[in-house]
């Protein structure tokens, strides 16, 4: 059975999340510059936050009330993923002794 | 366009410069202590205004309950990687930026 694809249809609540996109991106340039690995994190979650609040413009803007859902699991991933970044890696410089992780 | 749609989109237009000084933030501070600022405060007060926008835009009430609940779990996830990432960059003995350091 063949579906057709509605097309989708956007209305002018796009521009701020266009912007709002923008705005992302000009902010990972960081990842590039780092210094620390916990910069570049930053980053990602600069990108986690503004993914929140352009896919709860696009719920706006097309219609679609399930991209509301979508952006509570990027929320909650973004929360998992800084945690276990400075629990498992970032944070336990003392325990595996110094010098060794150079990842600084 | 009632009232309450001009005031949504007021509100998400009034969003884009808190992400804007985020990112620029993010760019231009010196050092991981005030980035942490850009990061968890500018952001997050953009993120609130997009709520509060579709708040205003979304017809049913649960819906809004949810924004709400999703801007309170971000919030929280900010505030608690903050001081996690702050803790271990001290604990790294990364010094905080000075301005004799300039």
């Amino acid at each position: 059975m063949i579906t057709r694809r509605r097309p989708i249809r956007v209305n002018h609540y796009i521009w701020p999340a266009l912007l709002i996109l923008i705005s992302v991106v000009v902010g990972l340039i960081r990842i590039l510059r780092g210094p620390t690995a916990a910069d570049r994190m930053l980053a990602a979650q600069l990108f986690g936050t503004g993914g929140v609040a352009i896919l709860l413009i696009l719920a706006q803007a097309m219609q679609m009330p399930s991209l509301v859902d979508v952006a509570l699991t990027y929320a909650l991933l973004a929360a998992v993923t800084m945690v276990v970044f400075v629990r498992r890696h970032w944070g336990n410089y003392e325990n595996t002794g110094k010098g060794k992780d150079e990842s600084h | 366009m009632s009232l309450t749609d001009l005031l949504g989109s007021f509100f998400l237009l009034l969003a884009i410069p808190f992400f804007w000084g985020g990112s620029i933030g993010l760019l231009r501070f010196p050092d991981i202590y005030t980035r942490l600022h850009a990061l968890t405060k500018a952001d997050n007060l953009g993120l609130g205004f997009v709520v509060a926008g579709s708040i205003l835009l979304t017809e049913e009430w649960t819906v809004g309950v949810k924004l709400l609940l999703i801007w309170l779990a971000v919030l929280t996830a900010s505030t608690i990687s903050c001081f996690l990432v702050a803790n271990a960059a001290r604990k790294r003995k990364i010094k905080p930026w000075m301005k004799s350091q300039i």
